[in-house]
This record gives C-alpha cells, sequence and structure tokens, in this order.
C-alpha cells in the first residue's frame, strides 16, 4: 500500500477545501437556515405532527441527507475534474498509484468533507429545532455511508464529464429530484398510489428512511433495507471506479 | 566521454528498454509503429524528430500517462505495467506542457510530488533541489505568481522530488529564454554528474549537440537511427573547403570535374566537399591539381557540418 501517495492526495484535497473554508462552509449552512425557517418554522407550524413527530424535526434527517449528497458529489466532482482539466492529472497518472489508493485519497478527502459538513448543519438544526437522535451509532454510520458512497458516485461524474457543463448539469438533473422526490419535506405515505410505489425505486428513499430511523426510531421501509441499498450502491460504485481508473477512461489520452 | 570509450556496451547497461511498442490512438491513427530503444544508464539521451513524430506519446507511454497498444517497457528492470509500482517509482517526468497548479506554493507543491511517488517527507532533499534550480527565494510563492519559465522549473523539482535514476525532460526549454537554457544544461549535467540518466526531447538541435552522449530521431512513429552523438557527427557530417578565387571561374575545369567540387557565388568561390570522419583528405592533391590548372586563391575557409544540418537531411530523406 503507498499510504504515503493516499494521504498526499487526501492533504492537498482537504487544503483545498480549507483554502476556501468559508464558501465550503457557510453556504450549505445558510441555505439548511432558510429551509427550517420557511418550512420549519412558517409552514411547519400550519402543518400537524408525521408519524408523531412535529414538521420541523421530521425535515432536519433529510435536510441533511440533501446537503451531504449535494456535497459530495460537488466536491469529489470537482476534486477529480479540476485536474483533468488543468492537466495536472499527469502527475496522478504517471505516479506509483493503485486504483484503490486513488480513491482512497480523493474519495476519503470527500468524505471527510461531507462528514463535517453534516455535523455542522445538525448542530445548527439544533437552534432551531430540540431534535433526540435515538440510534447515535447508526447515524453515524449512515452519515458515512451516505457520504462515502456519494462521494464516490461524485468521483466517477468527475471523470466521466469532459466540459464544465457536464460537471454542474448532471448533479442539477438527476440528484436534485430525487433528492426532492427522496421524501426529505414529507412521508413516503402521503403520495398518492402509483407514486408511492415507483417511489421505492428511488435509492434516496432508502438513506432518507434509514437516517431518519436513526433519529426517531420510525422508518417507511425497513432499515436493513436501506443499509443493503446503500451498500449495493456503493460496491457497484467501487466496481465502476476500478474500471474507469484501470483503462484510463476519460483519464488517459486515448 | 563513457559511452565513447565503451563502444561495445552490453544490453543488462540498459536502464530503459523498449520493445516492439505500438500506439494507434482510437481515431485510428498510428503514432508509433515498432518502437525498439535501449537507453543506456547514465547518459543523456536526445530524441528527436519534427512534430508529431511520436515524442511525446513514446515519453507518455513510458511514464504510464497513456496505454500502449503492444509491446514492452522495462524501467529500471521493472515491467512499466506489471511492475508499475517499481517501475514509475524511479521515473521523473517534466512535460511537454506548462499543466501546473495555481494556488499552492513551490514548497508545498514538491512535497506533495514525493509523497505521491511513495518516499518520506525530506526537507533537505526539496531544499537542496529548490537551490540547485534556483527556486529557493520563490519557495513561499504561489506557483500562479511565476512566469513560465520559472514554472517549467517547478515542474523540474517537482519531478526530482522523489529522486528518479531516469529522467524525461520533454522539450524542456521550449520557450525559455537563452540564460535560463544554459541554467537548464547545467541542471542537466549535474543531474547526470549525479548518475542520473536523462532522456529528452528537443527542437533545438544545438541542445543535443551541447548536451547529449547519444542521439535518436524519430520518425513519423519510428526510430530512423540512434547513434553515439560524436560517431553521427563524423559519419553524416561533411566538411567543406571554400576558396576565394582570384579570378572567377565560369565552370569547374574539365580537368577537375572528378572531384567533389562546387562553384558559389557566380563562379569566385570554389568549394570542395569532404567526410568529416575519413582520414585521407584529399586537400593536398585538390592544392596540387588547382596549382597545375593555375587557379589561384586568395583566401580559404573550412567549416563543418552542424547536427542541425545533419538532422534536416535526415528528415528530408526518409519524408
Ligand atoms: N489523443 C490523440 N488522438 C489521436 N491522435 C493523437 C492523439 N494524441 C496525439 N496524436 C497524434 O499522434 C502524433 C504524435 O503526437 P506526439 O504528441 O507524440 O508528437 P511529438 O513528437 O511529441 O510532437 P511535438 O514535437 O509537436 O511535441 C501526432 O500526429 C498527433 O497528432
Ligand atoms: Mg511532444
Amino acid at each position: 500500500m503507498n499510504w504515503l501517495a493516499i494521504a498526499a492526495i487526501y492533504k492537498f484535497e482537504m487544503s483545498r477545501w480549507f483554502r476556501t473554508i468559508g464558501q465550503s462552509v457557510a453556504s450549505p449552512v445558510i441555505s439548511t437556515s432558510l429551509y427550517f425557517v420557511v418550512f420549519g418554522a412558517a409552514i411547519g407550524a400550519r402543518m400537524g405532527e408525521i408519524e408523531g413527530i412535529s414538521y420541523g424535526a421530521f425535515i432536519i434527517p433529510g435536510l441533511v441527507m440533501l446537503s451531504i449528497l449535494n456535497e459530495s458529489i460537488g466536491n469529489a466532482s470537482f476534486g477529480i475534474y479540476f485536474p483533468k482539466w488543468s492537466g495536472t492529472i499527469f502527475e496522478i497518472l504517471s505516479a506509483p498509484v493503485s486504483w484503490g489508493e486513488l480513491l482512497l485519497g480523493y474519495v476519503g478527502a470527500a468524505t471527510t468533507k461531507s462528514m463535517l459538513l453534516g455535523i455542522l448543519i445538525l448542530v445548527t438544526a439544533r437552534l432551531f429545532v430540540p431534535y433526540q437522535i435515538a440510534h447515535p451509532f447508526w447515524t453515524v454510520c449512515f452519515l458515512l455511508l451516505t457520504a462515502a458512497s456519494f462521494s464516490l458516485f461524485g468521483f466517477l461524474i468527475g471523470i466521466w464529464a469532459d466540459s464544465w457543463e457536464k460537471l454542474q448539469t448532471v448533479p442539477l438533473l438527476v440528484i436534485t429530484p430525487l433528492t426532492f422526490l427522496g421524501g426529505a419535506f414529507y412521508s413516503i405515505d402521503m403520495l398518492p398510489s402509483p407514486w408511492r410505489e415507483i417511489t421505492l425505486f428511488n435509492p434516496v428513499v432508502y438513506l432518507i428512511s434509514g437516517f431518519r430511523w436513526s433519529f426517531y426510531g420510525v422508518s417507511y421501509v425497513p432499515v436493513g433495507y436501506s443499509v443493503a441499498a446503500i451498500a449495493a450502491f456503493l460496491m457497484s460504485c467501487v466496481l465502476i471506479a476500478r474500471w474507469m481508473i484501470l483503462s484510463g477512461y476519460r483519464l488517459k489520452r486515448h | 566521454m563513457s559511452a565513447v570509450m565503451q563502444p561495445e556496451k552490453r544490453a543488462e547497461d540498459a536502464i530503459v528498454s523498449i520493445r516492439g511498442l505500438t500506439k494507434t490512438y482510437a481515431n485510428g491513427f498510428s503514432a508509433l509503429k515498432g518502437i525498439d530503444l535501449e537507453i543506456r544508464r547514465g547518459e543523456i539521451f536526445a530524441l528527436l524528430g519534427p512534430n508529431g513524430a511520436g515524442k511525446t506519446t513514446l515519453i507518455s507511454i513510458v511514464c504510464g500517462i497513456v496505454n500502449a497498444s503492444a509491446g514492452v517497457v522495462i524501467a529500471d528492470g521493472f515491467d512499466n505495467v506489471r511492475e508499475f509500482r517499481r517501475a514509475r517509482a524511479r521515473i521523473g517526468l517534466v512535460p511537454q506542457e506548462l499543466h501546473t497548479d495555481a494556488f499552492e506554493t513551490v514548497w508545498a507543491t514538491c512535497n506533495f510530488s514525493r509523497g505521491l511517488f511513495g518516499f518520506k517527507a525530506n526537507p533537505e532533499h526539496i531544499e537542496h533541489v529548490l537551490k540547485d534550480l534556483s527556486l529557493w527565494d520563490k519557495r513561499n510563492d504561489r506557483i500562479m505568481t511565476l512566469s513560465g519559465g520559472m514554472k517549467r522549473r517547478v515542474l523540474i523539482a517537482k519531478a526530482l522530488a522523489h529522486e528518479p535514476s531516469i529522467l524525461f525532460l520533454d522539450e524542456p526549454t521550449a520557450g525559455v529564454d537563452v540564460e535560463l537554457r544554459h541554467d537548464m544544461w547545467n541542471v542537466v549535467r549535474r543531474l547526470r554528474e549525479r548518475g542520473t540518466t536523462i532522456i529528452l526531447t528537443t527542437h533545438y538541435i544545438e541542445e543535443a549537440e551541447e548536451m547529449a552522449d547519444r542521439v535518436g530521431v524519430i520518425l513519423k512513429g519510428k526510430i530512423i537511427l540512434v547513434e553515439d552523438k560524436d560517431v553521427l557527427m563524423k559519419k553524416l557530417g561533411k566538411r567543406e573547403l571554400a576558396l576565394h578565387l582570384n579570378a572567377p571561374l565560369s565552370a569547374v575545369p574539365m580537368a577537375l570535374t572528378d572531384l567533389n567540387l562546387e562553384l558559389q557565388d557566380n563562379g569566385s568561390v570554389l568549394v570542395y566537399r569532404f567526410d568529416a570522419g575519413g582520414e585521407a583528405t584529399g586537400i593536398s592533391r585538390l592544392l596540387n591539381r588547382l596549382g597545375a590548372e593555375s587557379i589561384q586563391f586568395h583566401d580559404l575557409k573550412t567549416s563543418e557540418t552542424s547536427l542541425e544540418e545533419i538532422f534536416v537531411n535526415l528528415v528530408k530523406e526518409r519524408a
């Protein structure tokens, strides 16, 4: 294992983040706060409880997931797209680094950033809503699994994208709808019949449901399904990443 | 020059050994058509060739940036695909384009490179490299604030951060001013003295003439020549003797047409060409026969073809 290479990439990626720490942290914190003001306080006050939880508290896990998904994808995709675009990727490609080490460095850093952000948002949310966490161990597990798998997914997008437009639009066109329709702001029960079943094909539903369960002990889908779904997603991303790096797909000149 | 003193170096002295290397790009273009090449340990090897000949492609494959279509590369005893870790740890690359980070400092980027290649931090070594390249004063500057020539040096420093035994320099002096170019030549010579093998490409033939132990010429994806530089200069170099005549001639006299003579400058200069390497130049014979023909001259000059002319002729011949 080339641990020194993993550390070098990890450090590089983290220092990139810390250089713009203000932006990196402020924008998700501000937008989450706005969600709380609008959905939690203004609208939530007129909403009844969902599954015995106040609306303000109900949306917290979904909001955290929303931010983590966006940040993971945004960060990891940029992290690998930028050196491709600027040409500095040549050094990474010429280094004695295996595909797994490359992933650990880049995806590890993106995961760390997302985790830190998730925790920050949870702390911010505490200022608005006095929520409880029923299963803290599982909260951390879901945070970690989600941050890791979507950082990996972002990494794939970063390799795949061959223009800034593509880098921007995939998260916008694919991820935003999936998260909004993933039950962040409502319970799946509230949907009318065909949509409720269709929704079950949305992987984000499993994330949010599982994460919410770790807070309040209630979930729409069984928790085991959630863990399995994330794990399956993670594994698929690892396999695709492995193929991309080994073949040099859109990384090397072909 | 050791390469000249021991012309019969054995294959095990090869530090890089390339066999049957081909590259066909996805669009069907065949950039390398079966390259066989051995680089000797400790030498400076200059790879010459016109634009698009395949120099960068060849280097990129050895360094692992481009996948070969077929063929084998052994670097310091290790296959560059199957044993890529050990092979790559020994290779440093300075690319043709100025691909650098922007926001990192010189110091940070060099330490990053060292770590990336799996070497423990060694501030003394990095300091040494930066001082060698006159970058020490700039160590805390962000790379984007540096000039192009300085960025080129940063790339060299990064490539040297992990103490490679093989260094590839892809046009290291492109767009670099004269002073910096001479600095760079000195850096390269110092590296060679310490035992680093250097493979460089260049469009400045004088650079190869100045520095290289051996020269290879690549043309349209094929190596058309590999030779000790000195031998090459002898073998292909021509020397000229130009005689400035007292009275111009309208044609080379019939009695002298068996000699390799040519008239220039409206018949006022008689040029004699002979092999640079030969012992018998034939000059005294020429002078005797000129005397017999009563051709008189008031000045004479000899000159030698440069590597540049040799190269241009070679490429013209094969094109
Ligand atoms: N990705 C690619 N797809 C198709 N053809 C390519 C690709 N990259 C390079 N080529 C072609 O391969 C040939 C060799 O290119 P290469 O960059 O190796 O040349 P070079 O000898 O380094 O030239 P120069 O002196 O201009 O740097 C060129 O004709 C080039 O157009
Ligand atoms: Mg080139």
